[in-house]
């Protein structure tokens, strides 16, 4: 298929993606990496044009000694692995439901997929006042109605209401690459199990389970990626406050709020290293399927 | 299924699955019933709220105050923007990795994948930078610009995805029966690959229209898209869940009807072919 | 006119060489057959010839015109390929008249072209249909039909009957058979079935691993098989081979003797055996007899009575016996 002609109009036409992609990477990383090792307070007089001080790891090192660094990580861990584990467990329970015969599926799946589509903003806005608010929000009605003092969600329980919001928005996307794993199952495998004599939870454990570990894995470091680095649900709740401060929140607060710019860069490294790690066994998967 | 399931077990499936759907499905109604509500009777506990009267009035409130269409309109431009923009530059490159593969294409192909998956926070600052610098901050270019290279891998991997979902024999027919490079991409490649190019447009289109990072660091009155508009409710006074409600719901609306046409697209787009 | 030569043609795939060095000519008018095992580079040395791909080194001549740098489209040659390649957003009418329209010529001349071949090819009816409406067969025909519309110096086709059913396979075998011979244009056909081959060639080639083992014509190759490769690979079922003691009484390393060439009998003869399976066609039976020398297979026209178990004697007729020396060629 390919002759000499075709080849170097092949590469003429991945060059504008290729450059684009470059450029985007490289620019802004080079500037972050250039920043980390300098003083940058640019409220308080530094700017580029008098020229920075040059401060060595001093902002790596101040990054993780600050009392704010430890919390934050804990913060991360605690809300991607919150989701995680809803996401996955229920999506997997979701996708099993969503694959059985019954009438108006489609519809269904359209009720379950739709949280994903609502932008992050609305979604967290939504669940805060509508839902989480205390004196008028839905809940606040609920728990009254059943005698009860409503939970001040946000200011109580913010770890959790950040957990729940992100796991009602993300829980689609788990349970659509769940239930197309599923729906991939040859069913031949399973009718050979069911002659063989296996019930229907041994042929859930032994034969679903393990289809679904390579998607299940897929959907976790996919998902560490994207929810690493979450944002408005944060910005738009409770900006960072009752221990919501996620790194890649005290990252940004560094950086755009208090302005140190040389210490928010330095975070910005850990972070970029950090999702780097994740990306490498993504990648791996990707690649092993490139081949197929 | 191997054998016929039993009328009362599919009943049990139905009840069970609506069930759970709706109650997944609540918020988003609760909005779209809010909406119609007075901001009075939106307060109230939920019976009330819904034997309470229906009514338009936030829709025109949201609509003059604050320039919402304004809002919408950047949220069309961008998302559309930088979609196609991101459509002309992949489209030759995906050409290319599919039907002209070296030894370096599947390398290539992951190191693009791989610059998404960059924590945008870690890259903030000298964006930042770099917009006030060029005078793109707040802008609907500078936006537009940024978002098509935050999608740039997806539509590149869907597209190369689809393409070589061609039959390369047919393209090879193509090439016996006379046809130039040129031809070949006009009259065989281009009509076979629409559904695909179509399928990418959607899942993208819903990406950006969602994106919430850039387009609440990088804009303000101007460029602003309906992320950030939203977000400005978030220090609101008075009562104002019925407006929120309204401005929400025109805000997902859209994007809600795209997305129930992008299932498929979303599993081949985001999970990067691992999963079928 | 249709004439092909290829003078030291080799390919290599990076480090692995699936050709090596390779002669051959094809007269204009010939119905020349690529036949041999899967992998055996048949289909590499088609594509070479189509310009699909290039040579590694050597030389292509079409009509004496050393044709080794032009591509596919300057070659003046028509491929019909294994799974038809259709474009299957085109209406029948319009995958026939694309190669025209790539060539540029004009509109009513086209529809003249089309409409002749879809006559030929019995297609008139379906000239509005996507190919996604037509049937295996029918697809096979536009596809032939987009090449002959192209009046090429020759037709080439690459396993074009391997994707229909067995019935399918045997009229359409007939099809390109009568159309050669109302065209008369030359065609080389790929494929490994070798009772296509026998059945349709003019000449055949056989390919073992890139390597021209025989040219012949069916019958030649049939008679006078060079080595035990060819001998093995022609002829269904396949020759029964003999090596050892029984082998160097007929002065040979190894014998060859085809099934329709011994005789069965329940008193005498010269091997003994025992009759294991029997497989009963009706107008044949083939027996698989076990033998002190290995499985031979004998046929049997009609029905023979014979039974599993049973003991038999096989006699082979002393002038169809093959004689291969130990490094499997022909003596």
């Amino acid at each position: 298929m390919a002759t000499q002609h075709s080849r170097s109009a092949a590469r003429l036409m991945m060059a504008p993606a290729v450059i684009l992609l470059l450029g985007w990477m490289l620019v802004p990383l080079t500037m972050t990496l250039f920043f980390s090792f300098k003083k940058y307070l640019p409220l308080r007089g530094d700017s580029l044009g008098n020229g920075l001080d040059w401060v060595g790891f001093d902002n790596y090192v101040r990054f993780v000694s600050s009392s704010s660094f430890w919390p934050s990580v804990v913060t991360t861990l605690l809300i991607v692995g919150g989701v995680l584990v809803i996401t996955v467990v229920l999506g997997i329970l979701l996708a099993i439901m969503l694959d059985q015969p019954m009438w108006g599926q489609g519809v269904v799946r359209i009720l379950v997929i739709a949280p994903f589509f609502v932008m992050p903003t609305v979604s967290a806005l939504v669940w805060k006042n509508l839902f989480m608010d205390p004196v008028n929000g839905f809940l606040a009605h609920v728990w009254r109605f059943f005698g009860a003092t409503p939970v001040e969600w946000l200011s109580q329980a913010s770890l959790q209401s950040i957990i729940m919001i992100v796991s009602w928005q993300w829980l689609p996307f788990a349970t659509l690459i769940l239930l197309t794993a599923i729906q991939s199952l040859d069913s031949e495998q399973l009718e050979a199990a069911e002659m063989d004599g296996a019930p229907v939870t041994s042929r859930f454990f032994y034969i679903v389970l393990p289809h679904l570990s390579r998607a299940t894995t897929i959907v976790i470091l996919i998902q560490t990626i994207f929810l690493l680095s979450i944002f408005a649900e944060i910005f738009v709740t409770t900006g960072g406050a009752f221990g919501t401060r996620t790194l890649t929140y005290l990252i940004y607060q560094r950086v755009l709020e208090s302005q140190n710019v040389g210490l928010g860069s330095a975070g910005g490294v850990y972070a970029i290293i950090l999702a780097n790690i994740v990306a490498i066994f993504l990648m791996r998967i990707v690649g092993k399927n490139l081949d197929a | 299924m191997a054998r016929a399931v039993t009328t009362q077990r599919k009943t049990i499936n139905t009840i069970v699955a609506w069930g759970i759907g709706l109650l997944i499905f609540f918020p988003i109604l609760w909005i779209i019933i809010l909406s119609f509500k007075a901001e009075g009777d939106a307060i109230k506990t939920p019976i009330e709220v819904l034997s309470s009267a229906w009514t338009f009035e936030n829709y025109g409130v949201v609509q003059e105050r604050s320039d919402y269409s304004k809002h919408f309109f950047n949220s069309v431009i961008l998302a559309f923007g930088s979609t196609v923009l991101g459509l002309i530059i992949a489209v030759p490159a995906a050409w290319s990795m599919a039907f002209v593969p070296s030894k370096r294409t599947k390398d290539i192909l992951m190191w693009m994948l791989s610059t998404k998956m960059l924590p945008a926070v870690g890259v903030l600052y000298p964006i930042y930078l770099l917009f006030i610098r060029l005078g793109l901050l707040d802008t609907r270019f500078g936006l537009v610009i940024v978002l098509m290279l935050i999608n740039l891998p997806i539509i590149v991997w869907m597209l190369y995805t689809y393409f070589r979902e061609i039959p390369g024999e047919i393209l090879e027919a193509a090439r016996m029966d006379g046809a130039t490079l040129w031809s070949e991409i006009l009259y065989v490649l281009t009509p076979m690959a629409i559904p695909g190019i179509a399928s990418t447009l959607l899942l993208n289109v819903i990406l950006a229209w969602n994106e919430a990072f850039w387009t609440l660091n990088l804009t303000a009155a101007t460029a602003a898209p309906l992320t950030a508009f939203i977000a400005s409710y978030s220090s609101p006074e008075g009562l104002f869940y019925a407006k929120l409600s309204a401005a929400s719901t025109m805000a997902i609306a859209p994007i809600l009807i795209m997305g129930w046409f992008s299932q498929k697209q979303l599993v081949r787009g985001l999970t990067f072919g691992a999963v079928k | 006119m249709g004439s092909i030569t290829l003078k030291q043609v080799t390919k290599s795939f990076g480090a692995t060489n699936v050709i090596p060095p390779l002669d051959l000519q094809i007269d204009d008018g010939e119905f020349v057959v690529f036949v041999g095992p899967s992998g055996c580079g048949k289909s590499t040395l088609l594509r070479l010839i189509a310009g699909l791909e290039d040579v590694s080194s050597g030389v292509i001549e079409i009509d004496g015109v050393d044709a080794t740098a032009k591509p596919p489209a300057k070659r003046g040659l028509a491929m019909v390929f294994q799974s038809y390649a259709l474009y299957p957003h085109m209406s029948v009418k319009k995958n026939i008249a694309f190669p025209l329209k790539m060539a540029g010529i004009d509109q009513a001349e086209a529809e003249k072209k089309v409409a002749a071949a879809a006559n030929v090819l019995n297609l008139t009816d379906y000239l509005d249909r996507r190919p996604g409406q037509l049937s295996g067969g029918q697809r096979q025909r536009v596809a032939i039909g987009r090449a002959i519309v192209r009046e090429p110096e020759a037709f080439l086709f690459d396993e074009p009957l391997s994707n229909l059913d067995a019935a399918l396979r045997v009229n359409m075998r007939l099809e390109i058979s009568e159309l050669h011979n109302e065209l008369k244009t030359t065609m080389i056909y790929v494929t490994h079935d070798q009772v296509e081959a026998m059945t349709m060639a003019d000449k055949i080639v056989v390919l073992h691993a890139g390597v021209i083992e025989q040219v012949g014509s069916p019958l030649e190759l049939y008679k006078t098989p060079r080595n035990k490769f060819v001998a093995g690979f022609i002829g269904s079922p396949k020759m029964n081979f003999i090596e050892g003691p029984e082998a160097q009484k007929h002065g040979a390393a190894t014998i060859g003797i085809r099934p329709e060439h011994i005789d069965l009998s329940a008193e005498s003869g010269a091997w003994k055996g025992k009759v294991g399976v029997s497989e009963h066609l009706g107008s044949d039976t083939f027996l698989h007899v076990q033998t002190d020398f290995g499985l031979l297979t004998v046929r049997a026209g009609g029905e023979v009575g014979l039974h599993h178990g049973d003991t038999v004697w096989l006699s082979p007729h002393e002038d169809h016996l093959h004689r291969f020396d130990a490094a499997g060629m022909a003596i």
